[in-house]
């Protein structure tokens, strides 16, 4: 058969035979649809929440003019300041209300302390985030690395024994690890401090120093979970024909793993990193109560304490937008590594 | 082109053969249902010597061993499976005492492995000329640059589509014909000296697999490599080899040259290996009446935005089978969804018995759905592997004629004796029978509901060829028997030889050629039908060439 073969050639219209192929709709590259799709649907959620987060705070007992006021407060004073902070107007308009200050970057004023939310929060969001920053830095490509050498040494020794630790981990509760932290490197060793005290123009070195010790309570708290998920997802990859076709080239056991399971199996790890990483921020309270560390879990158990509604409302609506913007971020990269999403026949 | 792919005239590698297997033995541990696991022999004592340049069938039915020998030659064994006797000398050394890294480098380059399905053996996520190339450049054949030149050579080799630019696609980009050329392009991008042929056009249509074939033996020829060529199809097989070796239950049954092997067989269960095909079946003249009309019907998928039937008008008559072929793709099973009303047609009209059947399946009545019953390719996924063999028969009986306790038992016992599989099944699970059993169970639960019609979607195609015939031939004795009628859809046309009385085939959505059998396959034909017809493989050398000089249309698909 020369080049020339009829196969190269066009095929051939057998008269009566139709030919519509579903056409694809012109415009926009899927994967841009898609993710418009994603981003739109999180925008949704995140309005949803913030109507539950709003209803659900209504729905609590107590009057917010009784609780500036105190027990001693006069009538008269009480309807002033309930006419002056708009409660009496309908749940809708104070939630719009509510609603428009938010998205001017206007969160309300604390009740207990009568200080802006916005600007005492703000710093504290930013601890929150250098602390889950770091840990997440440590933490995913150590728990990445982790799974592709479980995968590699899978059922051998060096598996178990990974697994076995992670595992151990994850089981015990944040606070012990935290405590067990302590006791042993700022207690017994005094590497580091035992409270995590950061200030405003504190030098790097020096923050970093303090964040060590909650930084590795976290990373060992969400380190098991992740390599768990990077073994799991990878083994599953590990069943496919082309990893026998790899296999056949002659590729070593890690290159395998590296270049063809690994690919195939992004979308899933991606997943429970983002998860993961989500609990980094809005997980940490406990780990934030342990060292004193002045970030947004100590500044919303301080608040619930004083029942302080403005500022769990902040609180809560911060949270809930990390994790749907993160499940967001999951969701668009599953999207963008898979590759018949993005070419198309 | 011819001068980057041709060989050096001269092997500079030792004399003797390139392949050696010596007393082969490979075991497997298998964990069987309810027992203690065990170790069974797949492969016994088989000896094979292959010579440079030629190509050696190995044939045989699954469970036969092929895949197991020819991974071997690569030091490779599936899941639990162990090279445990015999030596394997390839160009001269036994691979068995290379240990892992001398097996990493024979791997991908002094042998190469094509794969029954391309299409699950690349990695979805890479382009396809990264994967092509990945081989020579890990053993250092070539830079990428000429490993690049010599892969773009082979594809213009083996007809691909613009080849030049077809190794920047990924995998579902193209098509599962041009896959399978692109692997061949693959296996023999490094050069290597053998290539382990792995039942390489089994998925692919027939009017595909002619194509294919074609260029997997003008590469052969061309490059002057080795190759294993494994398959359960002899005729296939016949047109690419040299010599066949004949396997059965992992041991050696007859080994010799392509044309002793087809025309003097001298083993009676080679014999029967080539003579499988043949079942002699009458053709019923088609009656007055027939008891079920699709008239007009026109199907599609998302809301009418592909239209996967077009106009479709077949009748079925009591008693008798109306068989419908076609490639992949043509509607044939879609045909099957909208006369079970799993798919609503949205034009047309199908009637039974002299009445409108309701189009969706939700508005039938229990006798409609009693009448028409199916049979499905995947026996296996088609039961609760959960229930016995019992159960599953008895199910239907229950649900249709309020059968219970020892009527339904009888009952059943009944069918199995039928089906030829007798009462000591009735309380097996579906994981403790045989590919051929599984569907005789399948078969007996359709008959237990005494349906007028059975549609039978590809229900041999998963089958070896002999298991298939014993299937073929207790259909069209229980057709006898009960006087059921079947819709029988399927790709193979040496199955609608045996069994059907009339043939519909069908292209893209539409019936082309309709009526009863003896018509349908009497000249002169349509075009498409004279592609199907020419391109089913005959046991016959030289059959491939003169078929592809035949043609008068290309086939979809490449």
């Amino acid at each position: 058969m020369s080049t020339e073969s009829p196969s190269t050639a066009a095929p051939l219209r057998t008269a009566g035979l139709t030919s519509d192929k579903p056409t694809r709709p012109r415009g926009a590259h899927p994967v841009l649809t898609l993710v418009a799709q994603r981003v739109a649907l999180g925008l949704l959620l995140l309005f949803a929440v913030s109507v539950l987060i709003f209803a659900g705070t209504q729905i609590l007992p107590g009057d917010v003019a009784q609780a500036i006021l105190g027990q001693s407060a006069t009538a008269q004073s009480l309807a002033n300041l309930r006419e002056e902070l708009g409660l009496n107007d309908p749940a809708i308009v104070r939630y719009f209300r509510w609603l428009g200050g938010v998205l001017t970057g206007d969160l309300g004023t604390a009740l207990s302390s009568g200080q802006n939310i916005a600007s005492s929060l703000l710093p504290r969001l930013w601890n929150t985030l250098f602390l889950a920053f770091w840990a997440a830095i440590v933490s995913i490509p150590l728990a990445v690395l982790l799974g592709l050498i479980a995968v590699r040494y899978r059922n051998g020794a060096v598996d178990k024994a990974i697994s076995g630790l992670a595992l151990a981990s994850t089981s015990l509760p944040e606070f012990f690890i935290g405590y067990l932290l302590v006791f042993f490197f700022a207690v017994k060793w005094q590497w580091f401090p035992a409270i995590s005290t950061v200030y405003e123009g504190m030098p790097f070195l020096d923050r970093m120093q303090a964040i060590a010790l909650p930084a590795t309570a976290l990373t060992l708290v969400v380190l098991a979970h992740m390599m768990r998920m990077t073994r799991a997802a990878i083994l599953n990859v590990m069943q496919s024909a082309y990893i026998e076709t790899a296999e056949l080239k002659g590729l070593s056991a890690f290159d395998i793993i590296r270049k063809h399971a690994f690919p195939n199996a992004v979308a899933p790890i991606i997943n429970v990193v983002m998860l993961n990483l989500a609990f980094l921020v809005v997980g940490v309270v406990v780990v934030e109560v342990i060292f004193v560390y002045p970030g947004m879990g100590q500044y919303l158990v301080d608040h619930v304490s004083k029942r302080d509604v403005p500022v769990v409302q902040a609180v809560g609506l911060i949270f809930a937008a990390v994790y749907i913007g993160l499940n967001i971020l999951a969701d668009v990269a599953g999207i963008l590594t898979n590759p018949r999403l993005r070419h198309p026949r | 082109m011819a001068d980057i792919l041709a060989r050096p005239a001269v092997e500079p590698k030792q004399q003797g053969p390139l392949l050696d297997i010596r007393n082969l033995r490979i075991e497997a541990r298998v964990y069987p249902p309810g027992e203690n696991p065990r170790n069974i022999v797949i492969v016994d004592d088989v000896s094979l010597k292959l010579e440079r340049g030629r190509v050696l069938g190995l044939i045989g039915e699954s469970g036969a061993g092929k895949s197991t020998i020819g991974l071997s030659s690569m030091g490779y064994g599936r899941g639990g499976v162990r090279i445990t006797g015999g030596e394997i000398l390839l160009n001269g050394r036994d691979i068995r005492k290379g240990g892992a890294q001398g097996l990493r480098k024979l791997r991908g380059r002094e042998v190469c492995y094509v794969a029954q399905s391309a299409a699950a053996a690349f990695n979805p996520a890479h382009r396809l000329m990264d994967q092509v190339v990945e081989a020579a450049l890990l053993h250092g054949t070539g830079s990428r640059t000429e490993a690049e030149k010599r892969a773009v050579a082979l594809f213009k080799k083996l007809s691909l589509p613009d080849p030049e630019n077809i190794g920047r696609r990924f995998p579902h980009q193209v098509s599962g014909g041009q896959l399978q050329r692109v692997m061949t392009a693959m296996a023999l991008c490094s050069e290597p000296d053998l290539i382990v042929f792995d039942e390489p056009t089994t998925a692919l249509d027939v009017t595909t697999q002619i194509d294919v074939l074609a260029a997997i033996k003008d590469a052969i020829r061309d490059t002057g490599v080795a190759a294993l060529y494994i398959t359960h199809d002899l005729a296939v097989v016949a047109q690419v080899s040299d010599e066949i070796m004949v396997l059965r239950h992992g041991k050696l049954v007859e080994w010799g040259g392509t044309r002793q092997i087809i025309k003097e067989p001298r083993q009676e269960y080679t014999s029967a290996l080539v003579s499988v095909h043949e079942i002699e079946h009458q053709e019923k003249k088609p009656g007055t009446t027939p008891f079920l009309s699709v008239k007009n019907v026109t199907a599609a998928y998302g809301g009418g935005t592909v239209k996967v039937l077009k106009n479709v008008t077949v009748d079925i008559f009591p008693g008798q089978t109306l068989a419908v072929v076609g490639e992949s793709g043509s509607g044939k099973s879609t045909l099957a969804r909208a006369i079970t009303g799993l798919l609503p047609p949205m034009e047309g009209s199908i009637t039974f018995s002299g009445r409108k059947l309701a189009n969706r399946l939700a508005d039938r009545t229990k006798e409609d759905l009693r009448q028409l019953q199916m049979i499905y390719q995947m026996a296996d996924v088609a039961m609760n592997p959960r229930q016995t063999v019992g159960t599953i028969i008895g199910r239907p009986l229950e649900f249709y004629f309020d059968m219970r306790g020892k009527e339904r038992d009888r009952r059943v016992a009944e069918l199995l004796e039928k089906i030829e599989m007798g009462q000591g099944f009735i309380d097996r699970y579906p994981a403790e029978l045989s590919g051929g059993q599984k569907q005789r169970v399948c078969i007996a639960r359709s008959l237990a509901a005494k349906p007028s019609l059975i549609i039978c979607d590809e229900v041999t195609s998963a089958l070896d060829p002999l298991v298939a015939n014993g299937i073929l031939k207790l259909l069209l004795d229980l057709q006898q028997e009960e006087d059921v009628a079947y819709l029988f859809i399927t790709h193979d046309l040496a199955t609608v030889k045996s069994i059907a009385d009339s043939i519909a085939v069908m292209y893209r959505g539409e019936v082309v050629r309709y009526g009863p059998k003896s018509q349908v396959l009497t000249p002169p034909f349509d075009d498409y039908t004279d592609l199907l017809l020419s391109s089913v493989p005959e046991m016959e050398i030289g059959w491939l060439e003169k078929a592809i000089k035949g043609r008068r249309m290309e086939s979809a698909g490449n």
